[in-house]
């Protein structure tokens, strides 16, 4: 387990630093000179040379690449050329609300997957697992940014039960933080739902019809409590992998969302960024995105091999 | 060369029915949701091909005189948006770009995952390297990708399909290279390579054939997911740009007159609703047909 875990965080570091390289690249496939939006259009040769200088941008490529990565290391993402802002500060009061609608969501996906899974197996053959399996055929189908709109017109304004937009800091005030939240992570949490459903359905279905269930069965432990037992233990592991695999989705899902509910998430600084061309808030957001999708796909990969103790002696598949 | 088709013979007679068109089509007509999925997907086909004549007015042809018209209005049969757009005609062409991006995106990830998955898959030690540019690239999620192409060469139609094309790349290594692993030691392989026929001839007159049916689903798995990731990107701006109408674009304009016209919201959103739906109905159906060990109906 040791050998497996140190397996994935060699490669997870190794990761890390070509991903690394792909944003340095990326930035300087960028149009624009840095310098000379720095110094102005009619800056003359001289003052041009200075502000390079100043930018390290007359180093080697290799020193440019060393000062980006020790720069991010200290947490230095320079300042937004929009608003002259440092980038970590933008990040530091964004991120928090993208992290608490992210979890929300998962949270509502697992709860209604694992559940809608069970019922659908449970119910083999009748309504409930056509209903089930509806639902999972609808979210995998309807944009969740198109369910989102409808939500906001149909919960929010025709029924008013939920705020149709807005946000209150969960932390300050958890209630109305998180009453704020449920239409938009019910809605984010929907595809990811449907997926769930599906695999634990799956997954159920081949955990009851191995001999170990049978033998169960036979020795006269009931139906449900072999479900919670067997079934529920197995679909664990397959919930951890979807979330994992999903994580990419769901981070995409969280700009819709946060667009469709006007969150002041980490979704609309990235677009906020793109449409001003706002360079060093680009990096910082493709870095923070980037390298916690490669951290939480390391911890899903450590929690993987604590679940199913299987994993642990074959190495890397 | 008779050992190998008569290995290849008895694999497809193992799987049951003859040909791969017969066995789709017995499947589909054993399957009505399969069916319904292959009837939606047809439909969807013909409106993108025959746009121009289906619908009855130009995309970007506005009439100010007629905004917001309800549907079922003489001569608008979805109605008119806030520039007194035909909304029918809009969503014509919206079909249209939608597939051509879906396509588009597919053919990214076809055509450089599976050279790449077969590669991986036959050699062990390209396989290492391989693995290492495919967790390099699901380290980017799709929409970062887009922002960053966006951020390069500015957003289009093009850019928002090359990257959800290069975002589907890995899942189609991995498939791929699925395969050649499992084909790679199968008889007809091994008799191949004691008649010293070369890996890539191996890889490609071998491997290849008999992993298409396996890249062909995936393809119809990668099919949907790229034409929400359109609408996704047209939505928030980083994709097709207007005037060229998009699915996408139409909701996000719509989101903004809502309470005046809210069907002008729903349309847009049924029509990708109904090409994914095809696409997973019609992808579990032949999934079922060309892989019977799958589990897409479990």
């Amino acid at each position: 387990m040791i050998r497996y875990i140190g397996t994935k965080l060699w490669q997870s570091a190794l990761t890390l630093v070509l991903a690394s390289l792909v944003v340095f690249i990326g930035v300087r496939q960028l149009p624009g000179d840095p310098a000379l939006a720095m110094a102005g259009e009619d800056a003359s040769p001289e003052v041009l040379a200075a502000v390079r200088t100043q930018l390290g941008l007359d180093q080697p490529l290799v020193n440019q690449y060393l000062t980006f990565v020790g720069n991010i290391l200290r947490g230095d993402f320079g300042n937004s050329t929009r608003t002259g802002t440092p980038v970590v500060d933008l990040i530091g009061t964004t991120l928090p609300v993208t992290m608490w609608l992210s979890v929300y969501a998962i949270v509502v996906a697992i709860v209604v997957g694992v559940a809608f899974g069970v019922i659908a197996e449970r119910f083999r053959g009748r309504w409930p697992e056509w209903i089930t399996n509806g639902f999972a055929l609808v979210g995998l189908s309807v944009p969740n940014f198109w369910l989102g709109i409808l939500a906001i017109l149909y919960l929010a304004v025709t029924l008013g039960w939920f705020p149709a937009s807005g946000y209150v800091d969960v932390l300050t005030d958890p209630v109305r933080g998180i009453y704020y939240l449920t239409l938009p992570a019910m809605i984010l949490g929907t595809a990811l739902a449907a997926v769930i459903m599906r695999q634990t359905r799956a997954s159920m279905i081949e955990t009851m019809n191995t001999d170990y269930v049978r033998t169960a069965r036979a020795k006269g432990l009931g139906r449900g409590r072999v479900l919670v037992k067997y079934g529920l233990r197995n679909s664990l592991i397959v919930v951890i992998t979807i979330v994992g695999l999903q994580l990419g989705g769901l981070i995409s899902g969280a700009v819709v969302t946060e667009r469709i509910f006007a969150l002041p998430g980490f979704g609309k600084l990235t677009l906020d960024a793109v449409f001003t061309r706002d360079y060093p808030v680009i990096q910082a957001v493709v870095l923070v995105i980037t390298v916690s999708y490669i951290l939480i796909n390391l911890a899903v990969d450590v929690l993987y091999s604590v679940a199913n103790p299987r994993i642990r002696v074959g190495g890397s598949n | 060369m008779s050992v190998i088709t008569a290995q290849r013979t008895r694999k497809s007679d193992a799987e049951g029915l003859g040909s791969g068109r017969g066995r789709v089509w017995q499947l589909l007509r054993r399957n009505p949701l399969g069916m319904a999925g292959a009837v939606m997907l047809a439909l969807v086909v013909l409106v993108a091909v025959f746009a121009p004549l289906i619908a009855p007015y130009g995309p970007a042809e506005v009439h100010f005189s007629t905004p917001y018209q309800k549907p079922g209005t003489v001569g608008f049969l979805l109605g008119t948006d806030d520039l007194g757009r035909d909304i029918f005609s809009r969503m014509v062409y919206g079909i249209q770009a939608s597939l051509k991006v879906g396509a588009l995106c597919v053919a990214v990830s076809v055509l450089v995952g599976t050279p790449l998955g077969l590669l991986a898959g036959y050699w062990k030690w390209l396989d290492a390297i391989i693995s290492r540019l495919t967790d390099v690239t699901l380290a980017f999620p799709f929409l970062i990708i887009a922002v960053g192409l966006a951020a390069i060469s500015g957003p289009s139609l093009t850019n928002a399909a090359i990257a959800l094309g290069i975002a589907h790349i890995p899942t189609m290594i991995r498939v791929v290279r699925g395969e050649t692993l499992r084909l790679k030691e199968s008889d007809f392989v091994l008799a191949a390579k004691t008649m010293d026929a070369s890996g890539l001839r191996i890889i490609f007159s071998h491997v290849l054939p008999n992993a298409a049916s396996a890249i062909i689903v995936q393809a119809t798995v990668i099919m949907p997911v790229a034409v929400i990731g359109e609408a996704l990107l047209s939505f928030l701006g980083l994709g097709i740009q207007p005037p060229t109408p998009s699915l996408g674009i139409m909701l996000s304009d719509a989101q903004q007159y809502i309470f005046r016209s809210p069907t002008a919201a729903i349309f847009p959103g049924l029509g990708i609703a109904v090409i994914c739906l095809g696409f997973n109905l019609f992808g579990d159906a032949l999934r079922d047909a060309l892989d019977p060990t799958s589990s897409s109906r479990k």
